[in-house]
């Protein structure tokens, strides 16, 4: 990646009287817009004035700035950095599928079969009955399938289930969406081997206990081995249990969440199944369920008419009602789509098997230089707890180099920073995962650069505390980002 | 192996060596064999590129690319071609949200553009870096007129809203236990402010939320509306198509305390739905109740301006349960669409798209009501590139005769037997126009 710092802002570049556009001659002057009586903006706009190469190679030259998969190796634990496929992108753009979503089912046959097709592949997947594809994110499937768990027990008279279990190492998003979707959180305690502790989570169930969330394998990249009893215990006292799909990926066909146990679950298309991330979204979160919970699924779905021999949207009564504007984010859905055909079910499980491969060698190499807290055989990730005492990681002395400094010297040697400070049961958490579509060259030369940076930090931990040099800019003032905060180019 | 994986059988045969086990499958040892999926996953076969191609492209031919006239939320506007070209630099689309800023300034920085120029269209203090869409956004807009006002649970949402962002922001009021009320419209196609006075005046309600253009392609009169409900500790929120932000009098001049919709009708494509963008502003006072990513300017070691994500203590992953949103990944990547559409445009390429839209919509209205066979349902109601027509006839038989003939004639006006909702863009010409109302 360029490590020249392009930092100007669009604004910047404005000049009145430039242009970027152009538009056919008005063909309905006689309909002038300042006949609109009403409701007028008065304040001019800062909408800058700007040319067309302007603008491509401010965003070109931005985009050096910038570090995707395509630049390097992505160890981001939790969010499965894994290659995002070309044609995905080619057939997204397909113009077929550039139609408004009001579009009558009968001429939308293309896009509804597409949708039900992924639907369908999905629910084989997981070992579910149905699915949507209307959530548009993880979280956003998190909420949709909370308010799934909500709306079975109503629909059953049982009104006084307010209560959602979360373990202590789960996702943030867990307990902030069942916040949303209007339950109280219940914390269960982990084990020191990093599982849910079953022992905790007993005297927690009762007839209050809407649901438990889990991922499994969890956030440590442990799987939960007591997933049968703890599925049996919560399904007992009436409640679901939801999973949660982030770490779906190192199960791809080997494990369902549908045969652990689980009622209701989401998956991140933009995790598993290829498309890209975005720098922040467009996700997609689609959501499902085990038989006898797909009435309450959000509207509109999108069923098979034997009848009329077509694909329809349908609104059902029972429906937890709706979640998004549309179908969700269908592009992503198509990209999605263009993944499950290319993998098929030959090289879908692979997907998964190469995933815990590649995390485990890098487990097993590294753990030499940085400390290991539980000891165990991961799948897709694992945390270290930072760097061992011996290398400057001892974090009781009071300029020990902290995983911080670790992921930030990390970008020196043109990689992107594993997960840092999650999950919270460790003090210098470093979360790596790595992806089945990395090869063991990039894994051995990361390997040899998390091990260099571990022998610099012995050496000279000052140069590491003060990583990146060699970025397009230096490490960041984040506290006066928040003292001093500006949102805006007139803020500056 | 496959494409998609770089593994030969030495690697893996090396990798298992130094893991210390001798196959793939033992690497699964501690799962219960009960739990096992002991079969293949029975799922289409790998399909080759050249095939992936066939079958995808087959669908796409099955859809319908009719001329569309319909808008209720989404806008057939034209998108630069410059537009896509730069959103399909990998640096930006394969990057994951800027935790890292010292290798993420791309992303940040056309997000820090992206929120200036919201908080400019709408004339709010701060935008965020994006919502699900405009229906999540005004959700999200609801819960923090309730996360604000602390006592007060309910509120007020005019019932000349789009009715599928009713039914989202009616979902979650639902589970989340807001008491949210819908205004009825009145018999003029606006929002009964009226009833919204008489309640707002009960001093318990939490936020008001209104929409522009409303439903009916009206655009309506705020006037006094944030008066009053700031006189009753009550927040105002606008939904405002943000297309029409620009020559529409904005939620700032309104006064509203928070600014909400969908960013579609910047450059983005129909694209059967999405994605698209959310936008939501707010003014100085309600920042520590926004959901979702902030982007704000510091400085780096070396005193450069850079950007970086910030506030983060509002977030899901610091804050948990007590977070304002339970949002993370949301469409960042759109904020870029939305940047480099409104550079492309500017100020005046916005207003010359509306005069056009306006334009079109205008001759479309005037020409269909000549035929005879419409009448309008809102008399001598100002609007910008929709409005609303009775036809005289069955809705259902008329859309479907145009859809034969290539055209998407509007939409269904829910809950409006016999009314239809049109729109038209700068991207439909006189003649598409004069087409449709031949067949009519």
């Amino acid at each position: 990646m360029n490590n020249v710092y392009y930092g100007k802002l669009v604004f910047e570049l404005s000049k009145p009287g430039r242009k970027g556009y152009s538009l056919p001659a008005n063909e309905f002057a006689a309909y002038a817009l300042d006949a609109l009586p009403v409701a007028r903006r008065e304040r001019k706009t800062l909408l800058p004035e700007v040319d067309e190469l302007t603008v491509a190679r401010h965003y070109t030259n931005m985009s050096n700035n910038n570090f995707g998969v395509d630049t390097g190796f992505y160890p981001l634990g939790s969010c499965t950095m894994k290659y995002n496929p070309k044609v995905n992108e080619e057939m997204a753009a397909l113009p077929g599928f550039n139609v408004h979503p009001a579009t009558p089912d009968c001429c939308a046959q293309g896009a509804l079969k597409l949708y039900d097709e992924v639907q369908r592949t999905l629910a084989e997947i997981s070992g579910l009955s149905r699915f949507t594809l209307n959530p548009y994110a993880g979280a956003h499937g998190e909420l949709t399938g909370l308010m799934v768990i909500g709306t079975y027990h109503r629909q059953r008279g049982d009104v006084n289930r307010k209560k959602i279990i979360v373990p202590d190492s789960a996702h943030g998003t867990n307990p902030a969406s069942a916040a949303v979707a209007g339950f109280q959180i219940v914390q269960v305690k982990s084990t020191a081997q990093g599982t849910v502790d079953v022992e905790d989570l007993k005297p927690l169930l009762g007839p209050d206990v809407a649901g438990m969330m889990m991922t499994n394998p969890n956030t440590l990249g442990l799987f939960e081995t007591q997933i049968p009893e703890i599925a049996r215990l919560v399904h007992e006292c009436g409640g679901l249990m939801y999973y949660d799909g982030a770490n779906l990926n190192p199960m791809l066909g080997v494990c369902r969440p549908g045969d652990m146990g689980f009622d209701v679950m989401h998956i991140n298309l933009h995790k598993t199944f290829s498309t890209p991330h975005g720098g922040g979204g467009p996700g997609s979160g689609p959501v499902g369920v085990r038989a006898g919970l797909e009435h309450c699924l959000p509207n509109p779905q999108v069923v098979y008419n034997e009848e009329k021999g077509r694909f329809e949207q349908r609104f059902d009564d029972e429906s937890l009602g709706c979640v998004s504007g549309f179908l969700g984010n269908f592009g992503i859905i198509v990209r999605a789509y263009a993944y499950l055909l290319s993998l098929g079910r030959e090289n879908v499980p692979m997907a998964g098997r190469l995933s815990v491969l590649n995390a485990n060698y890098i487990k097993e190499r590294l753990r030499t230089h940085y400390k290991l807290p539980i000891d165990v055989v991961c799948k897709h990730e694992f945390v270290f707890d930072g760097l061992r005492e011996e290398y400057g990681g001892d974090h009781h002395a009071a300029d020990h180099v902290t995983t911080l400094d670790v992921a930030k010297r990390l970008l020196d040697y043109g990689y992107h920073a594993p997960t840092i400070y999650f999950p919270l049961l460790f003090h210098e958490a470093l979360m790596i995962e790595p992806t089945e579509t990395e090869s063991k060259d990039t894994l051995d030369a990361f390997i040899d650069v998390m091990i260099r940076i571990a022998e610099e930090a012995k050496a000279d931990p000052q140069m590491v505390k003060s990583a990146p040099h060699n970025t397009p800019i230096r490490r960041l003032d984040d506290v006066k980002a928040v003292k001093e905060p500006k949102f805006t180019f007139k803020a500056l | 192996m496959f494409k998609y994986f770089p593994h030969t059988p030495d690697d893996v045969q090396k990798m298992l060596d130094v893991i210390g086990v001798s196959s793939l499958d033992d690497l699964y040892a501690e799962v219960p064999e009960e739990l096992k999926l002991h079969r293949e996953l029975n799922i289409p076969t790998a399909k080759s590129e050249v095939e992936v191609r066939r079958i995808i492209e087959g669908l796409a031919a099955e859809n319908r690319r009719l001329v569309c006239f319909a808008g209720a939320g989404c806008y057939d506007h034209y998108t630069p071609s410059l537009v896509p070209y730069i959103a399909a630099r990998s640096e930006f689309s394969t990057s994951y949200t800027p935790y890292q800023a010292e290798i993420s300034q791309g992303t940040l920085q056309y997000i820090f553009e992206y929120q200036t120029m919201m908080a400019d269209l709408t004339g709010m203090a701060i935008s965020n870096a994006s919502m699900y869409d405009g229906s999540t956004a005004t959700a999200e807009a609801m819960l923090m007129c309730v996360a604000n006002a602390k006592k007060r649970n309910k509120v007020l949402i005019s019932g000349t809203f789009q009715p599928n962002v009713l039914r989202v922001v009616g979902t979650y009021a639902k589970f989340h236990g807001v008491d949210l009320v819908t205004v009825s419209a009145t018999a003029e196609g606006v929002t009964d402010r009226e009833a919204v006075k008489t309640m707002v005046e009960a001093d318990d309600v939490a936020g008001v939320i209104v929409a522009q253009p409303n439903r009916f392609g009206i655009i309506e009169d705020f006037e006094g509306l944030a008066d009053l409900c700031h006189a009753h500790k009550t927040l105002l929120a606008i939904n405002t198509v943000a297309s029409a932000l620009g020559v529409l009098k904005t939620p700032g001049e309104w006064g509203a305390d928070i600014a909400c919709g969908d960013a579609q009708s910047l450059g983005i494509p129909m694209g059967y739905g999405g994605p698209y963008i959310g936008y939501l502003c707010v003014n100085e006072a309600l920042i520590r109740k926004m959901p979702g990513r902030l982007v704000g300017a510091t400085t780096d070691a070396e005193g450069r301006r850079a950007f970086v994500l910030t506030m983060q203590a509002r977030e899901q992953h610091i804050r948990r349960e007590k977070a304002t949103s339970n949002i993370c990944t949301a469409q960042g990547f759109m904020c870029l669409y939305v940047a480099a559409y409104l550079s492309l445009m500017g100020e005046e390429g916005l207003r010359e798209v509306n005069e056009q839209s306006y334009g079109a919509a205008h001759y479309l209205h005037e020409r269909l009501l000549a035929t005879g066979k419409f009448t309008e349902a809102f008399p001598g109601q100002p609007f910008l590139n929709e409005f609303t027509l009775r036809y005289d006839g069955c809705t259902c038989e008329f859309r479907k005769r145009m859809a034969e003939a290539g055209f998407l004639a509007g939409v269904r006006t829910e809950g409006m037997e016999g009314c239809i909702t049109f729109a038209a863009t700068e991207t439909r010409t006189r003649q598409e126009i004069d087409q449709l109302v031949s067949l009519v």
